[in-house]
């Protein structure tokens, strides 16, 4: 065995050697980017579309992908106009498909950049980039006598993933989910046809017409309320309203919630710049270089020529907004999306707080 | 404030600092411009020149393990010289210059690309981009003037050693690679005492080159050879294979050496290029930094594939001007470059490659001689803004 490994591990040196600087896999992704083992990757091989502003994306993982549980989310880069950005999106199909081919729904956000991407360009064949499933929300593996899910909005497609994948093991459930329309009801169509077969007791509420969910006005809905185990995703103030409900009833064990981002960021002038590894936090104003401000701090920073052209001072920001000082451009980072851009911090200032992992 | 070296005629007499800080607005609305449009076209680009060159490079070095049949040899030969090319100046300076970082793919990344170069990618990133792009054509600042073993302007002093230079500069041209890599690590000067050949900093970056050099060699001299052994035992010949791909790789460093080398030195040495004294950037603007660089450099004129395989070093001008802009941009902005040197009555250098390089090396033969007339320092400088400045 070791002798084999040995051996394994001398020819596999030799092919390194070959393709030095670059590595083997970096050839291999010239005719097949599935097929690296060290970058996964997935091809949509076909898009679908749900309502009028969300798609699901059916996709074929490559090498070193691993299978989801029910209600886990993965994030996806996805290169729009050449630039990489990734998100959090819930896998919505179920688990254990022999293919390993799994989907996500996205739903177009006001102003989301992704979202609103995939919503108009997403095509059979495009390349996206993944990392692997994460997240607790999920069923436990001993099932709940009652279930309830309260969701609005994209809040579905965690708990349509769940449903497809452990309904028939699931005995009471009830759905709570908040639309504007009917139209507007992602996967409507399957969750009205799950009703009618009497598996799921479906509750929809147009928000157009009925107004939002108050959780006072939830017990009417579903009176054995906190006899459930519930599952809520949606919006962060329906989710907060729903939390402060069930610890007043004491029973915030029984409430599980996923958060998706709602904040979107807005460039302002300077703000706090915190180096999450040195634990140093400054002041730095908008017209001062998150470089100059760090240094002047008491941080120790790489820097070269100071003026944007050498790339020597980059540090990787893992949750913020800065300017480009020459050209005004903003770039933003976002904790959720777990992406984190590297910054010339010679020539950024911060438009907002900002943390850097450094 | 800029100041010229020794010039019959000052090419910025005429000119104000605020005609300076005009141009540096103007050169800065250019700039804007790219970065407006800069995105999924230029991605593009990149990743299909990448797979480009890495199917031209396999292909070639596919074709080299038949090495013992001659038509086999040049084929793969000229492949391989012409992927390597690519691969240093299309792809590589240009990656390592951050001029794709904007997409967030950390493959494609100037803090994570490495090259087919005898120089490792973190200490030539310093020498070039952030001394050689800073300190553009001041003397003793920049080293890319002569590097440090030739005389280039007439300001510098001769010595008995420049005679030898266009010999220097020849073997430097076939060894550039090495060259570059001596010259990132300030070898001569690192090597001078005993102080700094013991400086841990130094014996670091000394093994990382070594380590690079090891590699580069095992895999062009070694690893690629022995493949071609088989195919060389079934015509009966394994020496002739194995000692033909290391001669066809040899072959293709130097002809990429030669090549590099011969674009990079019109970049900055044919006639009309200027050259700056030590204590004419202290406390540059931006304008004059931008104008520094637009007298600094020259253009190659040719084709499009001239621009390719030049790596876009044919934009010279345009690249020091805006080094982290794409490179496939410059030939798109050259015009307005131009137009805005002729509106400001600069001259805008730039020749076919074989008048340039020949431009280039008659320098480098006719510095090798002192000066014909003694140097007679001009005082070009332009008139400062304020009074305080005059004494900088």
């Amino acid at each position: 065995m070791a002798v084999t490994q040995k051996l394994r591990d001398g020819a596999w040196r030799v092919v390194e050697l070959i393709t030095t600087p670059v590595v083997p896999a970096d050839y291999l992704d010239v005719i097949a980017p599935l097929r690296n083992p060290t970058v996964l990757r997935a091809r949509v091989d076909a898009v679908r579309s749900e309502t009028a502003k969300a798609v699901t994306l059916v996709l074929r993982p490559g090498r070193g992908w691993q299978p989801h549980k029910p209600g886990q989310y993965v994030r996806v880069g996805v290169d729009v106009d050449g630039v990489r950005l990734w998100r959090a999106y819930s896998v919505s199909s179920a688990t254990g498909r022999a293919d390993g081919r799994f989907t996500i729904t996205v739903n177009a956000v006001e102003n989301g950049v992704v979202s609103s991407y995939l919503l108009n360009n997403a095509r059979k064949g495009m390349l996206v980039h993944l990392d692997l499933p994460d997240g607790d929300f999920q069923l436990p593996e001993k099932r709940p006598a009652k279930t309830l899910f309260v969701t609005a909005g994209s809040g579905i497609t965690p708990v349509m993933g769940m449903l497809r994948s452990a309904l028939h093991e699931l005995s009471d459930v009830v759905v709570v989910h908040s639309a504007r329309t009917a139209e507007a009801v992602v996967f409507g169509a399957e969750l009205r046809e799950l009703a009618a077969q009497g598996r799921i007791r479906l509750i929809e509420r147009h928000t157009g017409t009925d107004g939002r969910l108050k959780p006072a006005g939830l017990a009417d809905l579903v009176p054995d309320l906190f006899e459930r185990e519930t599952w809520a995703c949606g919006p962060g103030d329906l989710l907060d309203d729903l939390q402060e409900h069930w610890a007043d009833a004491g029973a915030t064990e029984r409430l599980h919630v996923e958060r998706f981002r709602t904040v979107v960021l807005v460039a302002g002038d300077g703000g706090t710049v915190t180096f999450e590894k040195s634990g140093l936090v400054v002041e730095s104003a908008g017209g001062t270089s998150i470089l100059d401000a760090g240094e002047a701090a008491g941080q120790l920073m790489k820097s070269g020529c100071r003026m944007g052209i050498c790339y020597k001072c980059v540090l990787p920001m893992r949750e913020g907004i800065v300017r480009d000082l020459r050209d005004g451009t903003i770039t933003t980072a976002s904790e959720v999306d777990g992406d984190k851009p590297l910054i010339q911090t010679c020539i950024s200032a911060a438009a907002g707080p900002c943390r850097l992992d450094a | 404030m800029t100041t010229l070296q020794r010039k019959e005629v000052n090419p910025i007499a005429h000119l104000s600092p605020e005609d300076i800080e005009q141009i540096g607005r103007e050169l800065d609305a250019i700039r804007d411009e790219v970065l407006a449009v800069r995105g999924e076209k230029d991605a593009k680009y990149i990743r299909r020149m990448i797979a480009v060159q890495r199917r031209l490079e396999v292909g070639s070095r596919a074709v080299l393990l038949f090495s013992v049949l001659p038509p086999a040899w040049i084929l793969g030969t000229i492949g391989l010289s012409i992927a390597k090319i690519l691969e240093n100046m299309e792809i590589g300076h240009n990656i390592l210059h951050g001029q794709y970082d904007f997409m967030r793919d950390p493959k494609i990344h100037s803090t994570t690309w490495e090259w087919d170069f005898a120089a490792p990618a973190e200490q030539w990133k310093h020498s070039h981009n952030e001394l050689h792009h800073k300190y553009t054509n001041v003397v003793g600042r920049d080293n890319d003037l002569g590097y440090g073993i030739m005389r280039v302007d007439e300001q510098q002093k001769w010595a008995p050693a420049h005679l030898g230079q266009p010999l220097y500069n020849f073997i430097n041209a076939c060894l550039f690679e090495y060259g570059i890599a001596a010259y990132d690590l300030e070898l001569g000067r690192n090597l001078a005492s005993k102080r700094r050949r013991n400086n841990p900093d130094f014996r670091a970056r000394l093994r990382q080159v070594g380590r690079k050099i090891r590699n580069q060699v095992l895999k062009d001299y070694v690893a690629h050879p022995a493949l071609s052994v088989p195919v060389g035992l079934a015509f009966g010949n394994p020496f002739g294979a194995f000692f033909g791909t290391m001669a066809a790789n040899a072959v293709a460093n130097v002809v990429r050496n030669l090549w590099s080398h011969s674009v990079i030195m019109c970049g900055h040495f044919p006639k009309g290029v200027e050259t700056f004294e030590r204590t004419s950037i202290t406390g540059e603007t931006r304008g004059e930094w931008y104008l520094r660089q637009m007298l600094g450099s020259a253009n190659i004129s040719g084709s499009k594939l001239m621009h390719i395989m030049t790596g876009n070093l044919s934009h010279q001008i345009e690249h020091h001007l805006f080094p982290d802009l794409p490179a496939s941009r410059y030939a798109e902005i050259a015009p307005k470059v131009r137009a805005l040197f002729e509106k400001y009555e600069l001259k805008y250098v730039t020749g076919p490659f074989v008048v340039q390089v020949a431009s280039a090396w008659a320098k480098v033969f006719r510095l090798a001689l002192p000066n014909r007339k003694p140097t007679r320092a001009i005082d070009h400088t332009i008139p400062p803004r304020h009074p305080a400045e005059a004494t900088v």
